[in-house]
């Protein structure tokens, strides 16, 4: 961060987003956002209930079993997180 | 002829001027002399993008650079004290030492010491202690100790006193006074049934609420002390000094009393108890035999002088050292005060220019010729009195403790010693804290533990006195060291620090910072020091300024939690029946802390035990008032445990202790009213002793228990509430004559809160309370304390909501021609208040009679300045009777006519005041002739001088003319108007508003009444006052140049305030552009937008900023009509969003943004997706206000756009391999995603799963049915 930006309106705005789970940063790799994605997109279903119907629909499964293998799949979603590479 | 033609020639010159300045109103050019050539440089290169910006200005934003590092309210940041350099102050009020403002009670502070160390059993595990580690149990042993001392002291000095008696009263029994004095001391409120009389004045400890130091129950003040005691002397007297001794009265015992022992003593410098000083034959000797070196004790020097001024009652041996185990660096300068430092400098100073001269000297002075060098006779011997070597090396106290520092001829003290390694100045009390860091030792062969110390220093210092910046890093390195550096060595560095008694509040602010971070990076380390932290913060929880009660009490919430229940408990219960009251007080709010950060349940089962403590009733004190506190500090939070908090505490209703009796009412009202309206059923086990008490107690007991009730009641059911009021009833009577001005208070409160619970009939009210209510409160007296005055009001105002306005009006309206004018001012305010909650339906004709000749007298008799209350009840009355009035307003406006021609200006401007608040009640009664006549008797007083006055005048005016109309306006608006013209040029802040306020309603009413010409003429006014400070002002004139526009066209407005665009002044040209927009929208924006864009094309920063500004403003006063022009300024945005100027690009974004969130929904994407092309490349400025511009038309976009667009722009960077880039793209992302989460999930991007089984797809957004 900068001198002039540490004081102002932006700072604030930063640490606002830091307190939203799903927001990001630089050094965030494409897993951990694939994660994000993923999870959001999830509650989004599960959340809306005429798409929950919809995929219910598509797949022949009941609602009440669609959302609930949405909720285990928000465990994770992406499979295990890679290994890191040494940095 | 001659002679007049040059005078004709001249008039015409003049006429030619003004005639180009009005035909240059139309074009583009403008008066360069007026206006001043165009420096861009000297232009300010930013406007702010909106209004709340453009406040904050110059001084603003370095005060907030300053102050950045403090996290609150920006309101309140601005009335925070300034920091850094002497410039910077200006306009700051002078910093203030804590010291000078702090009473005898709140000193009390620094006679407690920090205490040594303790143990820590839960780092210690199962180890036994080591011998020389404090444990609880030797803690609590020196406590019991010190009580039986005290206890023991007291005994003595109570048999000593009766033996005095005694004898005293042997000799001279006829002395009435002494009997006199002593049934009188018995009637005191603290007065004590069990204890020895004289401690009770120094411990009157009843609820110190937080804010009101003055509160009877707060603390002793020396006055009260000693008319309270009349055979003692004041403390100042106390010091056994010889010369003191010879001026004070006759009775030495009388300094001797027991009472005086611990607290007062603070100021006496020899520790000897003065209890037991006898005047030694030292009496005799004169005062000039005394050598200088007491002049120390002549300060209060509390906390730098240890063991002097320690007084035996309250310090354990040891003092300062025990805390600081490094003597070297201290104690070097460590008995040293600033004052005496002073005093040393200006010593030596003298010293050295009046020292005798060398040799050397002598002889460049001398001729060499001439003169002869003589021998001094042999019996000459120089003069060495003692005194004059004690001048030079002063003992300051002589104590024991003190070391004689080592004499530094070289050391220059005027001049601050240049500190090394780009430390900051230290002032001279600095000295005894940092002195070792002026030692030029090397630091390679210190030890390390003197290396950290010595860095521990630097880093304090740089907090302490440095500059922003350097004390930013310091703090940031104390905090990430701290666990390095360790606990001790770090509190054994700040903590005396903040005991010092010259502390600035800033300071304390920023060394109680680095408790705070130290302690979180620390945590359980702390253990062992609580204690000692307790001490120094403790006295922030009572401190007057609000901002350091706070500070105070996060500080002890982080300790406690850091530190863990079982050590808070352990460091703070040798205090909780610590023999000063002062700890106790502390103590017990600091617990109230601990609970709230803790959890009250954790904290229940220990309060319960010392609520019940059998040892001291001080346990028993403190314990309950924790509950107090904890219910003033948590509020309706107590619910939960409301009723385990009154079970503990219930008991001591009944106590044998006076004190504790009147502490458990006092924790009772607290608790009823943090939990009111709820919890009543709490309370039921309280009920009968307290109402039971009422009966038995008197004094200050009784008070307290009728507080209790005042509280509870309200909480109670209608019916019950019905029968406990008229229980209590009985006794409040009583009390009604209580000549003690407390209980006249609490009476009145309680009354109050009986009377507006649901239950009480009026009728009740009428018979049994008013008349006694009235025969002992309504009198003169009263209405002189302010306290007493307010309390009377509201309660009596509580009355009237029960009993009608009728019985209460009734009984007061013939004071409103008492002769006293407070308390007539005290009537009128309570009727005041009445007839505006409860109308005037009830007042019957007779009533009205007495209360309009009423209110008539007693405002023509008013003399005092504070005329708002007389002005207001008038007011209130007349509009409240409304049309009944009709008959006495050709008297009242007789009367107002009268003193608009009265000489005192005060009466006028009163006079005229009075026409504004009955103006729409004359129109009521159809008075529009009356008022007409008035219009006119105002018109011609609009020559008044005085400005306060014709700003009532114009006041009054605006409030008849908006009554009856402009047509109907006697003047007429068209002779009217011209003669307020001239008056817009005024520049009192009354006039200035009054008069723009009556122009601008003149304008948008009635301006086919008045020539275009003559607008314009004001237009040119109105320009001047756009420069006000005030912002009521600029925004009326703002809308009145909307009115103008309206009536007489934009054309002639706008041209006016393009060209006000080319003046510097920033605030005028803000204005201007707010007032284009305004026309803009009055006007609709056609009108006006060609003009404005035209205007764009003047090659000058400030006119095409101006311009862009008030696009600015104008797309967001137009909102979605907004989607007609967009594409008209396209062009010209996009022009400005390429401009190399920065503020063109921000002042765009801004109007950009505006924009966009007009027109969302409204079908204008193709053009503002042109816009975010142009918006996009800045995205990476880095100027504040430019980036927050981008970034907010950008938030605009997403509104209008939708978040898919924009998160498409975003892609291309999130994963941009310079780090820069990528930083700038996830804050947008960010933004993005906090403002439409939902919506991206339709619009993120495709992932491909990798090679180490990840699956990225989101493959249910593929089904399809």
């Amino acid at each position: 961060m900068q001198a002039s930006d540490r004081f102002n309106i932006n700072s604030q705005l930063e640490h606002l987003q830091a307190k939203y789970v799903g927001t990001g940063h630089a050094d965030l790799n494409r897993f951990e956002w694939a994660v994000n994605i993923q999870r959001d997109s999830y509650a989004s279903y599960v959340g809306h209930y005429p798409i929950l119907a919809y995929f219910a629909i598509a797949e022949n499964e009941s609602i009440g079993r669609e959302r609930y293998s949405f909720m285990q799949k928000m465990l994770l979603p992406c499979g295990l997180p890679p290994e890191r590479e040494e940095d | 002829m001659a002679s007049l033609d040059p005078e004709i020639a001249k008039t015409q010159e003049e006429r030619k001027k003004m005639e180009q300045q009005l035909a240059s109103l139309t074009s583009l050019t403008f008066d360069t002399d007026l206006y001043g050539g165009s420096d861009k440089d000297a232009y300010l290169t930013s406007i702010p993008a909106n209004e709340d910006e453009e406040n904050l200005d110059a001084m603003d934003n370095e005060v907030a650079r300053k102050l950045a590092s403090y996290t609150a309210p920006k309101s309140l940041l601005k009335d925070m004290p300034g920091v850094g350099d002497a410039d910077a102050e200006v306009g700051f009020p002078k910093r203030q030492r804590i010291i000078d403002r702090e009473d005898d009670y709140r000193q009390r502070r620094l006679n407690r010491i920090i205490s040594p160390d303790r143990h820590d059993p839960f780092a210690a595990g199962e180890k036994t202690p080591d011998p020389s580690v404090r444990t609880y149990a030797d803690v609590m042993r020196e406590e019991a100790l010190k009580r039986e001392k005290e206890e023991t002291l007291r005994a003595i000095a109570k048999k000593k006193k009766e033996e005095e008696e005694a004898t005293k009263a042997a000799p001279d029994k006829g002395k009435e006074s002494d009997a006199a004095a002593a049934p009188k001391r018995r009637n005191r409120w603290d007065q004590s049934q069990d204890e020895g009389a004289a401690k009770k004045a120094k411990t009157s400890d009843w609820d110190m609420p937080d804010t009101t130091p003055g509160r009877w129950d707060a603390t002793p003040t020396p006055g009260r002390v000693t008319d309270a005691t009349p055979g003692r002397r004041n403390r100042w007297d106390e010091t056994p000094t010889p010369g003191r001794m010879v001026d004070s009265d006759s009775t030495p015992a009388g300094g001797v009393t027991p009472g005086a022992t611990p607290a007062g003593m603070a100021w006496d410098a020899t520790p000897k108890l003065s209890g037991m000083a006898t005047p030694t034959p030292k009496k005799q000797r004169s005062r000039w035999d005394e050598t200088p070196a007491t002049m120390g004790s002549a300060t209060p020097l509390p906390g730098a002088t240890p063991a002097a001024a320690y007084t035996p009652g309250v310090t354990p041996v040891g003092g300062v050292e025990l805390a600081t185990p490094t003597p070297g660096a201290i104690n070097l300068r460590g008995a040293i005060t600033p004052e005496q430092y002073n005093l040393l400098r200006w010593e030596r100073d003298i010293e050295e220019r009046n020292r005798p001269l060398t040799d050397e000297e002598l002889d460049a002075m001398f001729p060499q010729e001439g003169y002869k060098i003589l021998e001094p006779p042999a019996s000459y011997v120089p003069i060495r009195t003692p005194a004059r070597k004690l001048l030079a090396t002063p003992t300051p106290l002589g104590t024991p403790l003190y070391q004689i520092p080592e004499e530094n001829r070289g050391q220059q003290f005027d001049v601050p010693k240049e500190a090394p390694g780009g430390l900051p100045f230290m002032k001279p009390e600095d000295y005894q804290y940092f002195g070792a860091l002026l030692n030029e030792e090397n630091e390679e062969e210190l030890s390390p533990e003197e290396q950290k110390e010595r860095k521990i220093m630097k880093l304090l210092l740089k907090v302490k006195n440095g500059t922003p910046p350097q004390r930013k890093t310091a703090l940031r390195q104390l905090t990430d060291k701290a666990r390095e550096f360790g606990a001790g060595p770090l509190f054994n560095r700040i903590l005396p620090l903040l005991m010092q008694p010259t502390l600035e509040d800033q300071e304390r602010h920023l060394l109680v910072k680095v408790i705070d971070r130290v302690l979180y990076k620390l945590d359980e380390l702390v253990r062992p020091y609580v204690h000692k932290i307790l001490v120094v913060i403790e006295p922030l929880l009572i401190d007057e300024d609000y901002y350091a009660r706070v500070e105070g009490r996060e500080i002890i919430s982080n300790l406690s939690k850091a530190a863990g229940l079982a050590t808070m408990i352990a460091a703070m219960r040798p205090d909780i029946d610590n023999i000063d009251e002062y700890v106790r007080n502390t103590t017990a709010r600091a617990f109230s802390v601990v609970a709230s950060a803790l959890g009250i349940p954790a904290l229940l089962p220990f309060l319960k035990a010392v609520c019940q403590s059998k040892k001291s009733w001080q346990a028993r004190h403190t314990g309950i008032k924790i509950v107090q506190q904890i219910a003033i500090l948590i509020g309706c939070a107590v619910l939960p445990h409301l009723r385990s908090l009154v079970e503990i505490i219930e008991h001591g209703l009944n106590d044998e202790n006076q004190k504790v009796r009147t502490i458990t009412a006092l924790s009772l009202a607290a608790l009823a009213e943090a939990s009111a309206p709820y919890g009543i059923e709490s309370f039921d086990s309280v009920l009968k002793p307290l109402w039971k008490g009422i009966r038995q107690h008197r004094g200050k007991v009784l008070a307290a228990f009728l507080k209790a009730i005042g509280f509870i009641i309200p909480l109670m059911e209608a019916l019950y509430a019905s029968y406990y009021t008229k229980e209590v009833m009985l006794i409040l009577i009583r009390e009604f004559q209580s000549p003690d001005e407390e209980m006249k208070k609490i009476v009145l409160k309680v009354v109050k809160q009986c009377v507006s619970t649901e239950g009480v009939e009026a009728e009740y009210i009428r018979n049994d309370i008013l008349p006694e209510f009235f025969r002992n409160f309504w009198v003169r007296r009263m209405a002189l304390d302010r306290r007493n005055y307010r309390q009377l009001v509201d309660t009596t105002v509580e009355i009237a909501n029960k009993v009608g306005v009728a019985d209460i009006v009734g009984r007061i309206v013939e004071d409103l021609k008492d002769e006293s004018e407070p308390y007539r001012r005290m009537v009128m305010e309570t009727i005041e208040k009445v007839v505006t909650n409860l109308g005037a339906a009830d007042i019957d004709a007779r009533l009205e009679e007495l209360l309009i000749d009423g209110i008539l007298y007693a405002f023509q008799e008013q003399t005092s300045d504070d005329a708002n209350v007389m002005l207001n009840g008038f007011g209130a009355v007349v509009n409240a009777l409304g049309h009944r009035v009709k008959a006495y307003l050709p008297q009242i406006c007789g009367t107002i006519k009268w003193r608009l021609n009265n000489k005192s200006a005060k009466v006028r401007q009163q006079a005229a005041d009075l026409i504004s608040r009955i103006a729409v009640v004359m129109k009521q009664c159809q008075e529009e002739q009356l008022m007409g006549h008035l219009g006119v008797v105002l018109y011609e007083y609009l020559g008044e001088e005085y400005p306060e006055v014709l700003g009532s005048i114009l006041g009054a005016l605006k409030s008849i003319v908006n009554v009856i109309g402009m047509t109907k306006m006697t003047p007429p608006i068209k002779d009217l108007l011209p003669r307020l013209t001239p008056i817009l040029k005024n520049r009192h802040e009354k006039v200035q508003e009054n008069c723009i306020d009556l122009v601008g309603r003149i304008a948008d009413r009635g301006a086919e009444f008045v020539p275009a010409r003559e607008w314009m003429r004001i237009c040119f006014e109105l320009l001047e006052m756009l420069k006000a400070h005030k912002k009521g002002i600029r925004r009326a004139t703002v809308n009145t140049f909307g009115y103008i526009a309206k009536a007489i066209g934009p054309q002639d407005v706008l041209a006016t305030l393009l060209n006000n665009l080319k003046v510097q002044e920033r605030q005028n040209r803000v204005c201007t552009t707010v007032a284009i927009a305004i026309v803009a929208e009055t006007c609709s924006p056609f009108t006006v937008l060609p003009a404005l864009m035209n205007e764009y094309r003047v090659p000058e920063l400030n006119v095409q900023n101006g311009v862009l500004k008030s696009l600015s403003f104008l797309f967001e006063y137009i909102g979605e009509m907004g989607k007609d022009y967009i594409y008209a300024v396209t062009p010209l945005l996009e022009d400005a969003l390429m401009d190399r100027d920065l503020v063109h690009r921000q002042t765009a974004a801004s109007a950009v943004k505006h924009m966009a969130l007009g027109v969302a929904g409204l079908g204008c994407e193709d053009a503002l997706v042109h816009l975010l092309n142009y918006v996009w490349p800045n995205i990476f400025e880095t100027s504040p206000h430019v980036i927050n511009a981008v970034m907010e038309a950008i938030e605009g976009m997403r509104v209008a756009l939708g978040a898919a667009i924009v998160l498409n722009y975003c892609l291309q960077g999130l994963f941009h391999p310079a780090r820069k880039v990528r930083e700038v793209y996830w804050k947008i992302y960010n933004s993005l995603y906090i403002g439409a989460q939902d919506a991206l999930v339709a619009a993120y991007p495709i992932l491909e799963d990798d090679e180490q089984n990840n699956v990225y797809c989101r493959p249910e957004l593929m089904m399809f049915v």
